[in-house]
């Protein structure tokens, strides 16, 4: 790895309603940019060195004292590793704890939708877009945890109620992560589940790629509590050469 | 007529740290009883004739539109069918964000020298691996905390909290389909999930149409 570069090593925009998977190797940093308002970015994490080892919600949540991601947070794995860390973020605010909308719900809320009729713009929904891009790498059902829903605000009351804030994501907002581990990264750019529209909007994103810098030692997401420091000690142990 | 522990058709002790794994069939009650208080009881279920069809965190929350589970709480799969109601619930609140111990989340949580200690997840590997050699670590995601207390701040702060349980106090659901029941009663010392003492609790069933005077009908969340 050498110093910061933003020579961008490629780049994609995943159209709204798309559903999208890519290998991204440690040291690799992908910036996902809202084209427009109101975004939402579905995603699952896995390990690409061994699929079993996984994203998980809870331990992410509890290791950082957060319900939410942003900035300076880290995505754990299930084996106490770090598959990615969020080092920029210019919306404050990703969800993590809502899930994935299916079929049956996208039909309920917006009506029937086939391709025959309306070919690439017949409604997508979360879960069969997951299953969708996991069937590719051997991976399906069992596969399907709590997954992240990037640029979505949901906040909760004292009684626990949930609240979607449709103002939250604007257009040209983005959030930067950088790959600690070689992950699979599998994405869908459905409506957040509990995003009231009863439009149909899926929105698209851009994806772009560049060479991350070192991971310093004073690095804000390793320096975020002592949970972080030995998350990345642990994910560091696994790539020693 | 309240359920009587005589008619239970299942009646166990599960000592602190230990699984437990069992079958509750379409209609049966299941009871979860906190004996002594503050006892977290992780727990998932799966489809008894599926099990890649099993318990979802974020689908129940979703679906109730809430983080908290109690009365009314339909606990939802991965295909987002209900497969258990709550019924009844002395407790008020039950967890579904904290997941399961583990031995390598203990050494990102407290620190690398509590790896040893034993975790949830090890309960979790050893009581599906007896069950079903096709069942691994790839079966278990987020599961309940029942009696556990994790409050959500409006700004977005979790916290395990001391636990809102006391001795006695219990959960009660209706299967809706046939389930397989994967318990860990939490073996945790290092956080106050478990009030740094984990105790007993106890696990009834009892067969279809028994009388609940406190049962009644719940709709789905909106």
């Amino acid at each position: 790895m050498t110093s910061s570069s933003s020579t961008e090593l490629w780049n994609v925009r995943v159209e709204a309603g798309e559903h999208w998977s890519g290998i991204l190797r440690r040291g690799t940093m992908l910036r996902i940019t809202a084209l427009q308002a109101r975004a939402n970015v579905a995603a699952l994490m896995y390990n690409f060195e061994l699929l079993s080892e996984r994203y998980n919600m809870p331990d992410t949540l509890k290791a950082q004292h957060t319900a939410f991601l942003t900035s300076g947070c880290v995505c754990y794995s299930d084996m106490g590793r770090i598959l990615c860390s969020i080092t920029a973020d210019t919306c404050g605010w990703h969800d993590t704890v809502c899930g994935l909308s299916d079929a049956a719900m996208v039909a309920e809320k917006h009506g029937p939708s086939r391709f025959q009729e309306q070919r690439n713009a017949a409604h997508k929904n979360g879960r069969d877009s997951m299953l969708n891009e996991l069937g590719k790498y051997g991976l399906g059902k069992r596969d399907l945890v709590a997954n992240i829903n990037f640029f979505s605000r949901i906040t909760a009351d004292e009684d626990g109620g949930l609240h979607f804030d449709p103002e939250h994501c604007r257009a040209g907002a983005f959030v930067d992560l950088r790959f600690e581990m070689h992950t699979l990264l599998v994405l869908a750019t459905c409506p957040h589940p509990l995003d009231p529209d009863t439009s149909y909007r899926p929105r698209p994103v851009s994806l772009s790629a560049t060479r991350a810098a070192q991971v310093a030692p004073d690095d804000p997401c390793r320096m975020r509590c002592p949970e972080n420091a030995r998350g990345f000690q642990n994910t560091e142990r696994a790539f020693l050469t | 007529m309240n359920l009587s522990a005589t008619d239970a058709i299942n009646d166990e002790i599960v000592a602190a740290g230990e699984p437990w794994l069992g079958a509750v069939e379409k209609g049966q009650i299941l009871r979860i009883v906190d004996l002594e208080g503050n006892q977290a009881v992780d727990t998932l279920f799966f489809n008894l004739h599926d099990p890649q069809e099993r318990y979802s965190a974020v689908d129940t929350i979703r679906a109730q539109g809430k983080l908290y589970l109690s009365t009314g709480t339909e606990l939802r799969s991965n295909l987002d069918s209900t497969m258990l109601t709550i019924i009844e619930d002395t407790c008020g609140r039950h967890d579904t964000l904290g997941g399961a111990c583990s031995a390598e989340s203990n050494t990102v949580r407290y620190a690398h020298e509590k790896r040893h200690m034993h975790s949830c997840r090890d309960n979790f590997l050893l009581a599906l691996s007896t069950y079903d050699q096709k069942l691994t670590k790839r079966d278990l995601p987020p599961n309940i905390n029942f009696f556990m207390n994790v409050p959500v701040t409006a700004t977005g702060g979790l916290e395990f909290a001391d636990g809102i349980s006391a001795p006695g106090r219990y959960v009660q659901m209706r299967a809706n389909m046939d389930v397989l029941v994967l318990i860990s009663n939490c073996p945790q010392l290092n956080n106050p999930c478990n009030a740094f003492n984990p105790t007993p609790i106890q696990i009834m069933i009892w067969e279809a149409g028994a009388n609940i005077p406190s049962d009644r009908e719940t709709t789905r969340g909106s």
